[in-house]
């Protein structure tokens, strides 16, 4: 029965993962209707960007849990992980968008000097730089030619997760208990990673046949 | 609210004046909340009636004003103000209100008195900011002007916005407004006026001395150390594509009736 089903959930995976995509670009679709249609308060550009910077962080926190579920609950959404991973990185590139072009205006001058001064766009900046190696690297020719170094250069995601965390933290004058849940749990996931070699388990489960962990594995 | 009976006065900058809905419904109070929104959707329990304002400290007739008495003692002048948030976004305000100086005359400051100090109320029941489990800021609100700048006839205490008694989120029913300051320094829903010879401690700087001083002055040449202070988002200007920004100017465009407050001083290290 639950292999039945199992093997249901493999066929219509595909299907899964492009409407994984589809219901993960709402958020940003229906900001900008708002936004154009006057529906999103007295300063709309802000508030189009903070809510581009959230889904980023929301999706980044969905990436880096997929790992732990699978090892800690025996959830494998692996598959998805990749759609998650990219998801992620178009709201960052929309919310960098945004401040570039509708907050700052195409003021490049300013955007530079924001970068090299200020350490709260300057972590902001550098969790995009670090993430788009990562995008570009996202598919199934980049996996086999990299082979293990494929999986040392998507390490950077702690570091860009890491960088993300303080550019959120230091982006209000006084920390919210929303942005401290949000921190919280990128900090349990990062320390989750540190602490991993230490916690004694069952040598893992098999990875799922024909999953990106397989592969890498296979070619490894 | 109710209509205010006002009258006119000269202190008008010819600004295009920002939406009454966009004034009333983007505050920083955190009172109420720490979202924008938050000090519209959350002050419905907050009463400003009855209310009243102590002024006491080195002044020679220490009093307690009731605020309807108060506005009734002092011809409530409609007066259009820029006001520039430090978050670098902006407002052009018809505020309703009296100078400050006014009040202070009536309780005669002592000579040895240097300072004014201010209090916000402290009503947990009736300010979810400062019932939760989480409190942004200690309590109360505290500000502080120095005396020549409180008796600046710029410096109001507005009681009004648009020809209307103060909403809750605006800070009713009584507030400071220093237009060349940021926002932070105008103090909403003030219980208590100090004069002294100390110059007072104000939350932000208490919160983040790095980032907020004393004098809080407008001044695009002294950046905030995580976002510049050059430019401003103008609220209410548009949607998406017609706002822009503009630049910030010293003072908040006030220069001429206040720079000479601060001649000889250092404005980047007394920021």
């Amino acid at each position: 029965m639950a292999a039945a089903s199992q093997s249901l959930f493999k066929r219509w995976q595909p299907g899964l993962i492009w409407a994984l995509y589809g219901l993960g670009l709402l958020p940003a679709v229906w900001a900008f209707y708002q936004g154009a249609t006057g529906g999103l308060g007295a300063d709309p550009v802000k508030s189009f960007e903070k809510t581009l910077g959230l889904w980023a962080l929301r999706l980044l926190i969905l990436t880096l849990a997929v790992t732990p579920l699978r090892e800690l609950f025996r959830i494998n959404l692996i598959a998805y992980r990749r759609a998650l991973g990219l998801l992620c990185f178009y709201y960052v590139a929309f919310h960098l968008t945004v401040y570039m072009v509708l907050d700052q205006a195409l003021d490049l001058a300013v955007v530079l000097q924001d970068v090299l001064k200020r350490p709260f766009i300057m972590f902001g900046m550098a969790a995009f730089v670090m993430l788009v190696p990562l995008a570009v690297t996202s598919n199934r020719l980049s996996i086999r030619k990299l082979g293990r170094n494929w999986t040392l250069l998507h390490r950077l995601i702690y570091l860009a997760a890491a960088s993300a965390l303080l550019h959120y933290a230091l982006s209000t004058k006084v920390l919210s208990p929303e942005q401290a849940i949000y921190i919280g749990l990128i900090l349990i996931l990062l320390l989750y990673r540190a602490a991993r070699p230490l916690i004694p388990r069952k040598r893992n489960a098999k990875p799922a046949p024909g999953s990106q962990t397989a592969r890498v594995v296979k070619q490894a | 609210a109710e209509t205010l009976t006002t009258v006119p006065s000269a202190y008008k900058v010819e600004d295009k004046v920002t939406p009454r809905k966009d004034v009333t419904t983007y505050n920083n109070f955190y009172e109420f909340g720490l979202d924008k929104a938050d000090p519209a959707a959350l002050s419905g329990d907050f009463k400003p009636r009855p209310w009243t304002v102590a002024v006491d400290g080195m002044v020679a007739k220490p009093q307690t004003f009731d605020i309807d008495a108060l506005i009734k003692a002092f011809p409530v002048e409609e007066r259009i103000y820029r006001m520039r948030c430090v978050e670098a976004w902006s407002m052009v305000i018809p505020w309703d209100g009296f100078p400050l100086a006014a009040l202070l005359d009536k309780v005669e400051p002592l000579g040895s008195a240097k300072f004014v100090a201010f209090e916000t109320i402290v009503r947990p029941a009736e300010m979810p900011g400062q019932n939760s489990l989480f409190q942004s800021l200690p309590w109360p609100y505290v500000e502080g002007l120095r005396l020549d700048e409180a008796r600046h006839p710029l410096t109001l205490l507005a009681v009004g916005l648009y020809g209307e008694t103060l909403p809750n989120q605006n800070g009713a029913p009584i507030r400071l407004v220093v237009p060349w300051k940021y926002g932070f320094k105008g103090i909403k829903s003030i219980v208590r006026i100090t004069l002294t010879d100390k110059q007072p401690m104000n939350t932000w700087q208490a919160a983040n001395p790095q980032e907020y001083g004393f004098y809080a002055n407008v001044n695009p040449a002294v950046d905030h150390p995580r976002w510049s202070q050059a430019t401003e988002r103008k609220i209410g200007e548009g949607g998406f594509f017609g706002a822009s920004r503009h630049p910030t100017l010293p003072f908040n465009g006030y220069a001429d009736q206040v720079a000479s407050l601060y001649s000889g001083m250092d404005l980047k290290a007394n920021f």
